[in-house]
């Protein structure tokens, strides 16, 4: 495969991605934001990690995992409220909603508890 | 539903008729009364040593288990999790806050307190010794629900019923036995339950529930690590069969992250799972799990399989790269720390008899004989194999969750005594499946007939098949009477499993060990309580502030019985310092009284068999101390305290043998005694030899307490001799 015909693949990925993308529904969008947004602030802490020193490591790890916790849960919560899944047929969004709280809430306080 | 007569002068046998209950109703009520006897059976059968002896605590760890739980109930949670332990590992100390698994002892004073709300005026020492055999209990509970999971409820029922009075689980949760395996496996089991739920139903509840399913289980044993191995292992297997769903991901990611986290929470525990060679392998999983999904949905956003090849290319290459260096540089900058020995030498049984002898000695960490496996087991060794034939057959997530379970517990159970404890729940909930759906198939042979006439039934995709049976079986009259003779065969190994189990903990499982019993000339029953009475002669004769030393076995039971500093006790974990001890009591007693006036050791402590015939006492251990000792102290060396390479303490024993201090304070006096009719005086009953020195002096120190049966011997540090 030569250079230029992996460019072009390159480009037909980045836009076929892009048109499939647009056509998600605005509340699983919504969720994927969020995602990004929790994936983002950990590797911001991730990077002034390297540059501070860890040393109260456990606030470092509780600082990564919650985001990386609350990121892992808004994408179950998106798995769950998709349309498309065949598997969560009969789980009512709002149910689906309600277990993302709760465990946000668990996450959390054991979050505070081990920030020191 | 039962309805009600109208008329009240009805004959009584319409009067019950009329309570007839539909046969759902049945089935529930034999049901739920099954599980009610089970619960029960659980309970007692492991009373037998309540029973025959007192309500005590048995062996040496749950002495320190129990003694951290008197000291929780008495100061509180906040002075627990603190807590710094003068009184043990003298000068060293313990932070026993930090280094204990909380789980059981906040079990035990919850129980204590809920208790106490209820007006109940129990003394802690009993809820301690009551817990195991209640947390077996529950356990069978859990048994029920998982194999209703697994299979069916009659697979349920009846791995709740094996694992009620199996063997290799009462072992260690006997009544008395206050130890972390009691709860632990308790936990593990409904860990394991919780996930498989949340596999099966893909709901976040369930997981959250799982993960806190894990954070008790991880406050309760260091076993975790199985479950933290196992589960990711099971992922893997599902990903590479092809079994994965959208449920796997949400279970094992809000179980892992969650569970991770809570797990933390355990100071004993701290990091390990970011930094531990063991956790990596979930660590891993986690990831891959990530890339995979992801690549999963843009495979399903993308149209075009040709760039989703490119695209899948480039990622996988990235990932895979990424991980590999990340892996290499945590590795090769010792950040991530290799395998502890612990559990390094389950998957090298060979490690810890070349490199920690301390780990080899422990008699529960030998490899496990076939007898052993029976033993424990029973019949149940041979259905688990054709458990595994009908899990192949019905292969779901649940299934292939349990024959995983399976398989690689019954490995390590094969590699170390104590883990046989591990597997018993998994062999039981695969036994029980063969057991349940055989006896299903033979029942269903034999109600086939009767079936094709009848059309109402409670199973009716069972019935209908067997109605076409019944139609093909015609040509084969004695499949009935075939399928009856089996049946009864099933109940015969039932029956003689029952027997068999029952036989084992009353004979084996329900020694106390702190207290001996014996047959005496005439068949009557001798106790020999020498334990406690030293311990006790020590709380109440020596200064608060003595230390004593003894070999590590008996630390734990001095401090909680006999409330006195010690040196080194059965947490091990410091090696140099039970060296020392170890070297202090092979060498002359001349070097030995530097090293205890250096430890400012007061009492020295022995056991001692020889008058009674007991065989696990220091002198059967001595040989581990030289081999500990010499691991450290170079200067002592094993063959010097062998002839010929056999251990001996007659007169042909070595001469190191005859002189060092364990020979000189196990026999001091005991050339004198008249042990057995038609022996000479000396005569070790436990060794079966007439000593080899028998006139034996005491320099540096002189005998302070004997127990009546020469059990446990005390003796006393002189001061150092006046100059003049």
């Amino acid at each position: 495969m030569g250079r230029a015909s992996s460019k072009e693949d390159a480009g037909a990925l980045f836009h076929s991605l892009r048109s499939a993308y647009a056509a998600t529904p605005l509340n699983l969008k919504i969720i994927d934001l969020y995602v990004g947004f929790a994936i983002f602030t950990a590797l911001i802490q991730v990077v002034y990690m390297a540059i501070v020193g860890s040393f109260p490591f456990n606030s470092f790890l509780s600082g990564v995992l919650s985001c990386v916790g609350t990121a892992v849960l808004a994408v179950c919560l998106r798995i769950q409220v998709n349309k498309e899944n065949k598997e969560f047929k009969d789980l009512s969004p709002e149910r689906a909603f309600a277990d993302f709280v709760l465990c946000n809430l668990v996450l959390h306080l054991v979050i505070m508890n081990f920030l020191g | 539903m039962a309805t009600m007569p109208i008329l009240p002068n009805m004959p009584a046998l319409d009067l019950i008729k009329s309570f007839k209950l539909k046969t759902k109703q049945q089935e529930l009520l034999i049901r739920v009364s099954i599980l009610c006897l089970v619960y029960i059976l659980a309970f007692i059968t492991r009373l037998f040593s309540v029973l025959r002896y007192e309500s005590m605590i048995h062996e040496f760890d749950p002495y320190f288990n129990y003694r951290t739980t008197l000291y929780l109930t008495q100061n509180g949670f906040y002075d627990f999790w603190n807590w710094f332990d003068y009184e043990s590992w003298y000068p060293l100390g313990r932070i026993v806050g930090g280094t204990l698994y909380p789980g059981l002892m906040v079990t035990a004073a919850l129980i204590y307190r809920i208790l106490h709300f209820l007006r109940f005026a129990v003394h802690i020492r009993e809820v301690c010794v009551l817990t195991a055999p209640f947390f077996a209990s529950n356990t069978t509970l859990v048994a029920y629900f998982f194999g209703k999971e697994i299979w069916d409820t009659g697979a349920g029922l009846v791995a709740a019923i094996l694992i009620a009075i199996c063997p290799g689980y009462i072992s260690r949760s006997v009544a008395g036995s206050y130890d972390n395996e009691g709860v632990a496996i308790f936990a593990l089991l409904f860990t394991f339950y919780l996930f498989v739920k949340a596999v099966n139903t893909g709901s976040l509840a369930w997981s959250l529930a799982s993960a806190f399913g894990y954070f008790y289980m991880v406050s309760a044993w260091g076993g975790y690590v199985f479950i933290i191995n196992l589960i990711p292992l099971y992922v893997l297997v599902l990903l590479i069969t092809g079994r994965y769903s959208m449920r796997l991901y949400v279970a094992y990611n809000c179980m892992y992250v969650l569970g991770m986290l809570l797990a933390m929470q355990i100071r004993f525990v701290g990091f390990q799972h970011v930094q531990s060679g063991e956790h990596m392998a979930a660590m891993g999983v986690f990831f891959l799990l990530q890339v995979f999904y992801f690549l999963d949905w843009v495979k399903h956003m993308l149209s075009d399989t040709k760039l989703f090849q490119a695209f899948l290319r480039i990622t996988v290459t990235c990932a895979v790269a990424v991980g590999a260096i990340a892996l290499g540089l945590g590795m090769l900058s010792g950040y991530i720390s290799p395998w502890t020995g612990r559990f390094y030498s389950l998957l090298d049984p060979t490690y810890a008899k070349d490199h920690i002898p301390i780990i080899a000695s422990v008699s529960e960490h030998q490899p496990t004989a076939w007898s052993s496996f029976m033993f424990d087991f029973h019949i149940l060794l041979f259905l688990f194999p054709a458990g595994l034939y009908f899990c192949f057959k019905r292969l779901s997530d649940a299934t292939i969750f349990i024959v995983m379970y399976g398989l690689t517990s019954m490995y390590f159970a094969g590699v170390m005594v104590r883990l046989i404890l591990v597997a018993t729940p998994a062999v039981c909930l695969v036994s029980a499946i063969a057991v349940s759906a055989t006896v299903k198939n033979l029942t269903v042979l034999l109600r086939s007939k009767n079936k094709g006439v009848q059309t109402g039934s409670t199973k009716g995709s069972s019935s209908s098949k067997a109605s076409s049976k019944a139609l093909l079986d015609q040509s084969q009259p004695f499949q009935k009477n075939g399928a009856i003779a089996l049946l009864f065969g099933a109940f015969y190994l039932l029956s003689k499993y029952a027997t068999h189990c029952t036989w084992v903990t009353s004979e084996a499982y329900s020694s106390p060990s702190i207290v001996l019993a014996a047959r005496g000339a005439h068949g009557s029953r001798v106790i020999f309580d020498d334990y406690r009475e030293a311990y006790f002669w020590l709380r109440q004769n020596t200064p608060p502030d003595a230390k004593v030393m003894s070999w590590w076995d008996y630390g734990y039971q001095i401090t909680a019985m006999g409330n006195r500093t010690v040196i080194v006790d059965n947490n091990t974990w410091n090696n140099t310092h039970i060296a020392t001890v170890g070297r202090a009591m092979s060498s002359y007693e001349d070097e030995a009284i530097e090293i205890m006036r250096s430890l400012d050791v007061d009492y020295v402590l022995v056991v001692f068999g020889g008058v009674t015939g007991y065989s696990s006492d220091d002198i059967n251990k001595f040989l581990w101390m030289v081999r500990i000792g010499g691991g450290v102290f170079p200067v002592i060396k094993e063959p010097d305290y062998l002839v010929n390479g056999e251990y001996r303490v007659d007169k042909g024993a070595a001469p190191k043998m005859l002189n060092c201090l364990m020979y000189k304070l196990c026999y001091y006096r005991f050339g004198e005694m008249l042990t057995e009719y038609g022996k000479p005086p000396g005569y070790d009953r436990a060794r079966g030899v007439e000593i080899g020195n028998k006139d034996i002096k005491l320099e540096h120190l002189e005998e302070a307490f004997t127990t009546s049966n020469w059990i446990v011997r005390i003796y006393k540090v002189k001061p150092p001799n006046n100059r003049w």
